[in-house]
């Protein structure tokens, strides 16, 4: 079974565990196994990105470092991991003076060389779409999905490379192998709020909402990230007060793995689906008016 | 023994400011064979270059060295001062002491050694250079100018009028080019085929003009003064002699295909005449979208003439290939649009309300698709709140064009006033970055429009445009605020930037002109050659060069016709003869030689031995260093002259 070398994150440790979960279910299912890398840290998320100050690097640099001991190619999940240690690679390759004073504080030398994949590259680029469409046991009919990018998957295009950073289409592309309907809206590529939603959490709701309500008026009962901070302020946005309870319009958020696990027969409890977001599932599949969903 | 004369120029400080001139000149004094060194401020001043010829005479100089700037400046001056004073023009050699010595090093003593060194290679030279005379070669007096567009037009009249034979190429069924697609022109509004149809009758009507449409240049043989050009003509169909654009046959023609004059907003048949003022004024026969020529499937066109019309269309008809002989070529290729589907964040083919400025300017026009009324194309409604987005994929070296389109800021000012000319209720946005007006009348031109017709300018960028509830939502910032702006809009006009037409890459090999990095014809000298191409007898005209509006394309192509009329002024032309020579009792006849030769200068001769072309020989060398038994050399520039040179740099 060809194995991959895979680094998960915090988040997918502790809140996104079912994302977690779902990518290896499908894994399997596909053929292909994640292995998890040795002497994991945090990638110290979108903050490594920063110029100015190198000790954020630390992280990300001695994660890769410690990756090329065990493989070249490294496979994430989360968008911001992905985002960071691609870039990272990157930066490493360069051999600019700023990576000889991390290597030296890290005393784990790396000067880039590690192939940072997405999960979602894997099943277009090594296996196939087409593969996967073979390997679909249940297809959706016309379930009626709305792909979120958010901004770190796709941003800065000209070094991320992964999809047209205005219209992207590998998510779309994949729901519909899965017998989905994607549903286009504008807003599938705005920024969520990102970490705003700790320091000023009050300008998170309208960004948020708006996406929200995007994608509800375009027809979406479903949206699928493959972000657990998109998840999150999405979610959260939703939320009418602080005691957490749900409106009657709530427009769940799932993992992609979640819906491909469905498709490729996993049971929801393999994919951690709660039975809200499976009610949702099933209600999003059902033939709607135009305009739809429930107002 | 030759008696060497050497001459070290101060170019005031440029030169004397870090290199010790007195040094160069003595330790110059003492090589082998120079009689005579002495330095003056200005060499190429009159004065300095009598204190040359004074020299020559006086101490009976036979050859001499001219310490001074680069050659690109001031050979020419100095070897004609030298074969003014007696001396054979290849006896003076120039040596660099500028830009290769003062202004390159930092360390006036190293730049003092340099310059040494520099002059002493051009005395070892210059000692076994031997006497040589220009190549003199015929000139055909004749004009190949490639594209009909207003550049093409402009050039090839003012050719003719100069009592030459020109031919005009067109690729298209007409000539025109973009600018018979123009509404207005800025800055004065004058209506575009107003003023450009009388030239196009005027080229139809010159007998000094010849009209190739339909045609593309096939090969390019020769150099300058004696270029050999093969032309395919692909057949209209339609007899222009007799043809008298009735029209009867495109009204009985069943095929209907997209107007690419009107950029597909309208329909055409596929026999048509692409406008009404289109010269020759005759119909054509899109063989591509015909139902059917061979075989035959329809014929209803030929029918319809010959019946109603003036029985002109044969559908027989063949290709034909013009072999033309020329002493230059007007390369006027004009300019495609930047592909605005590629701007996805603009969204241009997703959403149909989302055009080009080309569009627009379609739909400007009283013979557009709309009669002049601008509509919007998903419900043809009017538009009351348009957003026009300056350089639209422009001035963005990481993702789209690197460079600026420089008319843009122009039209973009026209086409909003136009928009609040024609509906006087709405109101026009335009996201710009700079408003790059310079020209005559122009910045008065974009004031004038912004006041009198209350445009709103916003400066920034656009992030996105997206289609909400039937409007165009284009969300911006407006830097001078400092805030997002998003307006909800009927309608949105990108100005896409301008890209060289997409065959002048293969055009280009065929002309071995080059091509700047983003694929525009590149100037022999970006200041002071502008109009030629490094290829000799290659002039350039029009977008094809950069992106131009039409006063300067206008005035680039007077001034190549200018160009190609001095070179016609002479009935034979001289080349430098410093060019590749076969000592012939060395050569094999191996022929290695031959393919490698890039201009196609060498060929065996009756006796197999290696041949050079004097005419078309460069000198470039290639084949000197490929000929295993060394019967190759440069004249002037020997193996002996060589190792001569390389020892006065180790010395």
């Amino acid at each position: 079974m060809q194995s991959y070398l895979y680094f998960p994150g915090c988040s997918l440790r502790t809140v996104a565990k079912d994302f977690d979960r779902s990518a290896k279910a499908c894994a399997h299912a596909l053929g292909f196994e994640l292995k998890e890398m040795q002497g994991q840290l945090c990638c110290g998320a979108v903050l490594s990105n920063v110029d100015d100050n190198l000790i954020t690097k630390a992280g990300p640099n001695r994660i890769l470092a410690r990756a090329t001991q065990e493989d070249h190619t490294l496979v994430t999940l989360c968008a911001g991991c992905y985002n960071v240690l691609k870039r990272t690679d990157l930066h490493a390759k360069l051999a600019s003076p700023s990576q000889q004073t991390i290597n030296t504080f890290n005393e784990e030398t790396f000067n880039g060389g590690v192939d940072v994949i997405h999960f979602l590259e894997i099943l277009r680029d090594r296996i196939g779409f087409d593969a996967v469409e073979r390997a679909v046991k249940v297809p959706f009919k016309g379930l009626h999905v709305g792909a979120y990018y958010g901004c770190l998957l796709l941003r800065p295009a000209g070094e991320m490379k992964f999809d047209d950073p205005n219209r992207p289409s590998i998510l779309e592309n994949l729901l519909t192998r899965l017998g989905c309907t994607p549903i286009d809206y504008p807003a599938r590529t705005d920024c969520c709020g990102s970490y705003l939603s700790v320091s000023s959490p009050g300008n998170v709701q309208p960004i948020s909402g708006a996406i929200i309500r995007s994608a509800r008026s375009c027809g979406a009962r479903l949206l699928t990230v493959s972000c657990p901070l998109c998840k999150y302020n999405l979610e959260s946005s939703q939320l009418q007060d602080s005691s957490g309870s749900t409106p009657d319009d709530f427009l769940p958020i799932v993992y992609f793995t979640q819906l491909l696990g469905l498709a490729l027969g996993l049971q929801p409890e393999e994919l951690e689906l709660d039975q809200r977001q499976m009610q949702a599932v099933r209600e999003a599949t059902t033939p709607m008016l135009i305009g739809g969903g429930k107002k | 023994m030759k008696r060497v004369g050497v001459f070290v120029c101060h170019c005031g400080l440029n030169i004397a400011g870090n290199v010790n001139i007195k040094e160069v000149v003595e330790k110059a004094g003492k090589q082998q064979d120079v009689v005579f060194a002495v330095d003056h401020k200005y060499l190429c001043s009159e004065p300095g270059q009598t204190l040359i010829k004074d020299s020559i005479r006086q101490h009976n100089l036979d050859a001499i060295v001219v310490a001074a700037c680069s050659p690109a400046m001031h050979e020419a001056t100095f070897k004609t001062i030298a074969q003014l004073s007696g001396l054979n023009r290849y006896n003076c050699e120039i040596a660099n002491i500028r830009e290769q010595s003062s202004w390159v090093h930092d360390d006036p003593g190293k730049a003092t050694a340099k310059a040494h060194i520099t002059v002493h290679q051009g005395i070892e030279k210059v000692r076994l250079n031997e006497p040589l005379q220009p190549v003199t070669v015929p000139v055909t007096r004749k004009v190949l100018v490639i594209g009909g567009g207003i550049a093409g037009i402009r050039a090839a009249l003012d050719v003719a009028n100069g009592g030459y034979q020109v031919y005009l190429v067109e690729k298209s069924g007409t000539i025109g080019g973009r600018m018979a697609q123009l509404s207005e022109t800025f800055p004065t509004l004058d209506c575009s085929t107003c003023i450009l149809g009388p030239l196009m009758v005027e080229v139809f009507r010159h007998p000094n003009i010849k009209l190739l449409r339909l045609s593309k240049v096939e090969e390019v043989k020769g150099y300058i003064g004696n270029f050999k050009v093969k032309v395919r003509q692909e057949p209209a169909y339609v007899d222009e002699a007799k043809c008298n654009a009735c029209g009867e046959c495109a009204k009985a023609c069943p095929a209907q295909v997209p107007n690419e004059f009107d950029f597909g907003l309208t329909w055409r048949k596929a026999i048509y005449t692409p406008f009404a003022q289109a010269v020759p004024p005759a119909y054509v026969l899109d063989a591509k979208n015909c139902l059917g020529l061979l075989p035959q499937a329809c014929g209803e066109c030929k029918k319809a003439c010959d019946k109603f019309g003036t029985s002109c269309i044969d559908l027989d008809a063949w290709p034909r290939i013009h072999e033309l002989e020329v002493g230059a070529i007007i390369v006027s290729t004009g300019y495609e649009l930047y592909d605005a589907a590629k701007l996805t964040e603009y969204g241009y083919g997703t959403f149909p309300d989302v055009m080009t400025s080309m569009e627009f300017e379609r739909m400007l026009s009283a013979s557009g698709p709309t009669t002049g009324e601008i509509k919007r194309p998903s419900d043809g409604q009017t538009p009351k709140e348009i957003v026009f987005i300056q350089c639209a994929g422009q001035r963005e070296p990481e993702t789209a064009l690197p460079y600026c389109s420089k008319i843009c800021c122009m039209y973009t000012a026209r086409h909003a006033m136009m928009f609040r000319h024609k509906v006087p209720e709405g109101q026009a946005y335009v996201f710009y970055m700079d408003i790059r007006a310079g020209g005559k009348g122009y910045e008065e031109f974009v004031k004038r429009c912004q006041e009198e017709k209350g445009l709103l300018y916003l400066r920034g960028r656009v992030a996105k445009v997206y289609e909400e509830n039937g409007k165009l939502i284009v969300k911006g910032v407006d830097t001078l605020s400092g805030k997002t702006v998003q307006i909800n809009a009927d309608l949105v006009v990108l100005a896409v930037g301008m890209v060289p037409s997409s065959e002048s890459h293969e055009l280009a090999s065929k002309l071995k002109a080059s091509l700047d990095a983003n694929g525009f014809f590149s100037e022999a000298h970006p200041k002071l050659r502008p109009l030629e191409s490094p290829t000799a007898g290659i002039f350039l005209a029009g977008a094809g060069q950069s992106p131009k509006d039409i006063p300067e394309t206008v005035a680039q192509a007077s001034g190549a016709a200018g160009k190609a009329l001095g070179l016609l002024s002479s009935p034979t032309l001289e080349r430098e003869p410093t060019i590749a020579h076969v000592v012939g009792e060395l050569c094999s006849g191996c022929s290695i030689c031959v393919p490698l030769c890039p201009y196609d200068a060498l060929s065996l001769n009756a006796e197999k031995l290696a041949e050079v072309s004097e005419a078309l020989c460069e000198g470039c060398g290639t084949c000197i260093a490929s000929c295993p038994s060394g019967a190759l050399t440069l004249r002037n520039l020997t193996d002996e002259q060589m190792v001569a040179m390389i020892e006065a740099i180790v010395e």
